[in-house]
C-alpha cells in the first residue's frame, strides 16, 4: 500500500506504524466517568468499507496521518496530517 | 449412515453406489427454539452440542455461503492448549480433550493428529517464561515438556541453531498438541449435528434482527424472516458487520492473517513449530506441503486478502529458522479476516438484547477452540448460564478491568 503523504507525496505503508480507528483522537473530557473512558479505549465501530485511521511515519518525518482507507479492498482515499484534521485546518 | 471399516470394504466391492450426502438441505422453517447464525466449526460444533449433549430441539443454522467456506478452511489446522492465565488454559484444555474424544463422538475422521507442539526460546528470560507457563499448563491438567537444545536438536536437527540474532536455547513442547484436517471438522460436526435433526441452512444471509421491547423475536434473511426463541450468532470474521445489525459495537477490530503452503514433500517436519521471535510458524500436511504464516498484516481489513510485505516478513523468518526452506517452491497463499479482541481473548456472552447471545474475538486461535466453543456456548444457550470453563469471556470484563491479556499488550489488537 501506498500512503499519499500530504508534506512528502507517495510513501511505503512499511515506513508507517498503525495504531487504530482515527476516532481515537477524540479524548473523553477527564472528568466523563468510567464508562466513557472504557468506550472509548475498548469498542470500536470497525466498519467493512471506509474508515479513517491513525498511522505514524515512523521510518519517516515522524508525523501523525489520518488515513481514509477501505478496509474491503485496501484502497487508499486520502491522508491528513493529524495535527491540521484536529484543529480543524484543511488539509 | 455410519461410517467404519466393513462399510468401506463394502462400498469397494459394490461400486460406491451406497454414499450418501452427509446432510440434508432443507427449507427454512417459519420458526425455531434456537438459530445459529453462522455455519463455520463454532456454529456448527454449537448446534450439535445443543442437540447431542444439551437435548435441545428445534435448532437451524444459518450460513450465507457454503458450509466450511470462511475461516474454518481457512486457518492453519493447529490444535493445542498451551496457555498461561487462569482464565483461558482450562478453557483450551478442556477443548483439547475434547479433540481426542470427537472423532468417536461424530464417527467422522477429522484427521486428529497429535504430532505436538513446539515453541522455541532464544534467551534465559524466554525460557523462564516458558518454564512457567509450562507449569501453568500442568496446573491445568494439560502437558507440557521443557526441552533444553539437545532435546530440540534430536526432534529437529535441520533448524539453525547457531542464528546469530535467535540462537535456539530450548523449547517448550506440548506433546499432545498437533493438527487436524480442518474443513474435515466442519463436514463431522454438520453431518452429526443434522443427524440429531438440526436444520443446516446454506446460502441463507442474515440481513438483519428482528428485535421488539428489547427481546429477539428472529432474523430476517436472504430466503424470508425466521422466527427464534434465541439466536447465536457465532460468525468470527464478520462479527463486526453482524453485530452492528443488531445495533452492537464491539470490543474487537477486523484484521487479516495470512497462511501459506508449499509444494508437497516427504515427511520432514516432525511436528508443529513455532518461531514466535521471527514471527514465523510450521507444521506439514498429511499430504507433505509445509503449512506456515506469520503476524497479521496489522491494519483493519475485511479483504481476505493480505499485502506482500507480510509475504516477506515470513520468508524471512522461515529461512532464518529453517534455511531448508528455501528449496521449497510455494504453492498458494490466502487471507483470512480475524476478531482481534482487544485483549487477544474470545467472548462467549449473552448481549444486552435478550435472547440475544454472541460468540467471537477469537483472534487467530479459533480452530484449536472449535470443540469447546462449541460446547460453552451450547451450556450457555441451553441453560442461561455460562460453562464453568468460559465463565470469564465476558462481553463486560473490558469495562470492568477484568482483560484476560496473554501478551500483557494492551488494547491494541494488532500487537495481540
Amino acid at each position: 500500500m501506498l500512503i499519499p503523504h500530504p508534506l512528502l507525496g507517495p510513501r511505503d505503508a512499511q515506513e508507517f506504524t498503525y495504531l487504530g480507528d482515527a476516532a481515537l483522537m477524540q479524548r473523553p473530557d477527564p472528568q466523563a466517568g468510567e464508562a466513557a473512558f472504557a468506550d472509548y479505549v475498548f469498542q470500536r465501530d470497525n466498519p467493512a468499507g471506509v474508515h479513517r485511521e491513525l498511522w505514524y511515519h515512523e521510518y519517516g518525518d515522524r508525523s501523525w496521518l489520518v488515513v481514509t482507507r477501505d478496509t474491503t479492498t485496501h484502497e487508499i482515499l486520502g491522508a491528513k496530517l493529524a495535527r491540521n484534521v484536529k484543529m480543524g485546518l484543511p488539509e | 449412515m455410519r461410517f467404519s471399516g466393513f462399510k468401506v470394504v463394502k462400498e469397494a466391492l459394490t461400486g460406491h453406489r451406497g454414499w450418501k450426502p452427509l446432510w440434508r438441505d432443507p427449507e427454512p422453517q417459519g420458526h425455531y427454539d434456537i438459530v445459529i447464525v453462522g455455519g463455520g466449526g463454532h456454529g456448527l460444533a454449537t448446534a450439535y452440542h445443543l442437540a447431542a449433549t444439551f437435548g435441545q430441539a428445534r435448532i437451524a443454522v444459518l450460513e450465507k455461503g457454503w458450509l466450511g467456506g470462511g475461516n474454518i478452511g481457512r486457518n492453519t489446522t493447529i490444535i493445542r492448549s498451551n496457555y498461561m492465565l487462569p482464565d483461558n488454559e482450562p478453557f483450551y484444555e478442556f477443548s483439547m480433550k475434547l479433540w481426542e474424544s470427537m472423532e468417536q463422538d461424530l464417527n467422522f475422521n477429522a484427521m486428529v493428529s497429535q504430532r505436538g507442539i513446539l515453541n522455541l526460546c532464544h534467551t534465559d528470560a524466554q525460557r523462564d517464561a516458558f518454564r512457567r507457563r509450562g507449569n501453568a499448563m500442568l496446573l491445568a491438567g494439560a502437558d507440557a515438556e521443557l526441552l533444553d537444545q539437545d532435546g530440540v536438536r534430536a526432534m529437529a536437527p535441520f533448524l539453525n541453531f547457531d542464528n546469530a540474532r535467535f540462537p535456539i536455547k530450548g523449547g517448550l513442547l506440548q506433546r499432545r498438541a498437533g493438527t487436524a484436517r480442518h474443513d474435515g471438522v466442519a463436514w463431522g460436526y454438520a453431518r452429526a449435528a443434522d443427524q440429531r435433526g438440526v436444520d443446516i441452512i446454506q446460502n441463507c444471509e442474515v440481513t438483519g434482527f428482528r428485535i421488539e421491547n428489547g427481546a429477539v423475536k428472529g432474523v430476517e434473511t436472504s430466503r424470508g424472516f425466521i422466527g427464534a426463541g434465541k439466536v447465536g450468532v457465532a460468525v468470527a470474521g464478520s462479527s463486526g458487520r453482524v453485530m452492528q445489525m443488531a445495533g452492537m459495537r464491539l470490543p474487537i477490530e477486523s484484521h487479516v492473517l495470512q497462511a501459506f503452503v508449499s509444494e508437497g514433500l516427504k515427511p520432514v517436519i516432525p511436528g508443529v513449530i513455532t518461531f514466535g521471535a521471527g514471527h514465523f510458524y510450521v507444521s506439514q500436511s498429511d499430504k507433505g506441503g509445509l503449512v506456515f504464516g506469520g503476524d497479521i498484516d496489522g491494519y483493519n481489513s475485511y479483504a481476505q486478502r493480505g499485502n506482500l510485505p507480510v509475504v516477506e516478513d515470513v520468508a524471512e523468518g522461515g529461512m532464518a529458522l529453517m534455511p531448508m526452506l528455501g528449496r521449497a517452491r510455494l504453492l498458494r497463499m490466502w487471507g483470512g479476516v480475524m476478531d482481534m479482541s482487544m485483549d487477544g481473548s474470545p467472548i462467549i456472552d449473552r448481549t444486552d438484547i435478550d435472547g440475544l447471545f454472541f460468540n467471537g474475538g477469537w483472534c487467530y486461535g479459533g480452530f484449536k477452540a472449535t470443540p469447546a466453543s462449541g460446547y460453552c456456548f451450547a451450556h450457555l444457550l441451553a441453560t442461561g448460564r455460562p460453562h464453568e470453563t468460559a465463565a470469564a469471556y465476558r462481553l463486560d470484563r473490558f469495562a470492568r478491568g477484568h482483560v484476560i491479556d496473554e501478551k500483557g499488550v494492551g488494547a491494541q489488537p494488532n500487537l495481540h
